[in-house]
């Protein structure tokens, strides 16, 4: 497994305590899971997403991630309404592990514009990591 | 692989290695109160003939044992169980008291479960099997789960009540409790499932039928799969006769989209109910929400074939509470036997014994037609069907009985409206001169 400095970890993304990423693209967002979440997890072969118009509150289990070692549920950084799925994943799941951070998961239209505050910048996201 | 207690050396090497003196000191920390004190109260040894005496004695008291024939099935049947598969099993390697998992001293038993999951997904024209569950009964109650599980938001799923009554109470123990709606569907004349009420019933997530019924009636599961799909159900189909596939078009292939049932018939003995097996099977695509163990193929890092229990991450020993069943076991020797068994038989034998079956179930049934008997169901039956007799049959049954013939199941026990009638049932062990006996008994 990664070292934390060996890690890649975008400025220009928000991340929540859950180790998922958020970009922000106009008025909808794009969520995954971090590069540390990725290489915790090891080999993943299976991603289970939500069907689209679901919604969910912050912090509610929107879908689960499949590794040879685990099975973890991933947990929704901000309310909102899924517009999108990452039907590419369906057939290939290992792009989460090859490229974290093109490979999103779900892509909402949030609804409480209040918790984008609450999301950690790559700085406090670090610090996190380093305990 | 063998399972032995461990010998007075063995313990005492373990005690000094962990400090104690005796073997009692390490349930010290049980209190007293909790520890079972003095004797338990039973009976002293008996020598091997005075056991044997015993045993023999107490069997005798069961009617099956001297009985010349019985026409009972009800979800337990009488099939011939050819010698190869009891002395298959009855070797030490897989008569273990627990079903070895781990691939580096398993390889045997896995095989054995995977070659029993291949059989079964051939059987029932699905995709996937698993390795087994406990019975019929809680394989359906698994399967009203996976379905549920599957389709998420709704809670509500239906149950046709000519599903044997001993499994819908095994649904209702299983369902009730995590607050699921069950809704019970009616029969028709034909003694078929009515499923045209299905678009009133909301928030449905899953329909099951029986077939053979447990009437013996044989649904039209092709059609039923049609309405069910239309009300965006899941059709979940189940079976306490799984020979009935050696002759009837499988339920993979009539639509559904979870089978499971009771796999007794494959090579187990009747032997006072139990122990049972549990056969489950799906589509690929609900796959990851299969509940029990499965079995899969690989190679290991020489590129040799082996095999290992895969998708188990997402069993109860790793993903506690949020695994999709509490099953992390199977029906291992019970498996081994089904495959065994339906491996003895291959295809051509399967179809052969089933349609001994029927033919012999249709003669019995047209025979006692014609004594004055009356069908209490019109639709097509397979080796179980249910009568109604001008007469009383119960002094007939009784006269029958007194001959060693054991006929017939008063349906009333199961269902109050249908007083009078009795279920039989005619599998290839009982020869046509018994049958000529009961219905000449009945003529008279």
């Amino acid at each position: 497994m990664k070292e934390i400095s060996e890690l890649n970890l975008p400025a220009d993304l928000f991340y929540s305590d859950d180790h998922e990423w958020v970009q922000r693209t106009g008025e909808t967002i794009k969520i995954g899971i971090s590069d540390y979440a990725q290489d915790q997890m090891g080999d993943i072969v299976f991603v289970e997403m939500p069907d689209i118009g679901d919604t969910f509150k912050k912090g509610d289990e929107f879908g689960t991630l499949e590794s040879v070692k685990a099975v973890s549920e991933v947990f929704i950084p901000l309310s909102g309404e899924v517009v999108t799925v990452n039907a590419a994943l369906e057939d290939a799941p290992e792009l989460v592990n090859e490229e974290p951070y093109a490979s999103w998961i779900i892509e909402i239209r949030p609804t409480v514009e209040s918790e984008y505050d609450e999301l950690l910048s790559r700085d406090d996201y670090l610090k996190l990591l380093q305990g | 692989m063998r399972y032995l207690p461990h010998t007075k050396e063995e313990i005492e090497e373990m005690l000094a290695v962990t400090g104690h003196g005796q073997l009692k000191e390490l349930f010290a920390h049980i209190p007293e109160n909790c520890r079972c004190q003095g004797e338990i109260d039973i009976p002293g040894p008996l020598s091997e003939w005075d056991l044997t005496d015993h045993f023999q004695s107490l069997a005798a008291n069961n009617l099956a044992s001297s009985a010349r024939a019985v026409l009972l099935g009800a979800g337990s049947y009488s099939h011939h169980i050819p010698e190869i598969v009891r002395n298959l099993m009855s070797r030490s390697e897989f008569l273990t008291a627990y079903t070895p998992y781990q691939p580096e001293m398993a390889q045997g038993t896995l095989q054995g479960i995977f070659e029993y999951q291949t059989l079964t997904t051939r059987l029932l024209g699905m995709e996937v099997a698993n390795g087994s569950m406990y019975d019929g009964a809680s394989a359906l109650a698994e399967a009203l789960l996976m379905a549920l599980r599957i389709a998420r938001k709704k809670h509500t799923v239906a149950i046709s009540s000519a599903i044997h009554p001993h499994y819908r109470k095994v649904v209702y123990t299983y369902l009730q409790a995590a607050s699921f709606k069950i809704v019970e569907l009616p029969v028709g004349r034909d003694g078929r499932t009515d499923c045209s009420g299905l678009q009133n019933i909301d928030d449905l997530a899953a329909v099951a039928l029986q077939s053979p019924n447990f009437f013996g009636v044989i649904e039209d599961l092709e059609t039923a799969a049609l309405k069910i799909h239309a009300a965006d159900a899941l059709f979940i189909t189940c079976f306490s006769e799984p020979f009935a596939y050696g002759l009837l078009r499988s339920p993979g292939a009539s639509g559904a989209d979870i089978v499971c049932g009771e796999g007794q018939s494959f090579g187990m003995s009747q032997s006072f109910g139990g122990p049972g097996l549990g056969m489950f099977a799906c589509r690929k695509k609900y796959q990851r929400n299969l509940p029990g163990r499965v079995v899969g193929e690989t190679v290991d890092l020489e590129g040799k074939r082996g095999y290992v229990l895969t998708l188990a991450t997402r069993e109860q020993h790793i993903r506690r509470e949020k695994a999709t069943s509490n099953i992390c076991s199977n029906q291992g020797i019970c498996a081994l036997t089904a495959a065994a068994y339906m491996a003895s038989l291959g295809s051509t034998g399967l179809r052969r014994v089933a349609k001994l079956n029927y033919d012999k179930a249709a003669y019995f049934k047209n025979g006692l037609i014609q004594t004055g008997a009356k069908l209490l169901f019109s639709g097509q039956t397979f080796n179980e069907f249910v009568l109604r007799f001008a007469d009383d049959f119960k002094p007939a049954r009784k006269r029958l009985l007194a001959k060693g013939i054991v006929a017939g199941i008063e349906l009333s026990d199961f269902y109050k409206e249908y007083e009078g009638a009795y279920l039989f049932c005619v599998t290839e062990t009982v020869s046509r001169t018994i049958l000529d006996e009961v219905i000449e008994e009945l003529r008279s």
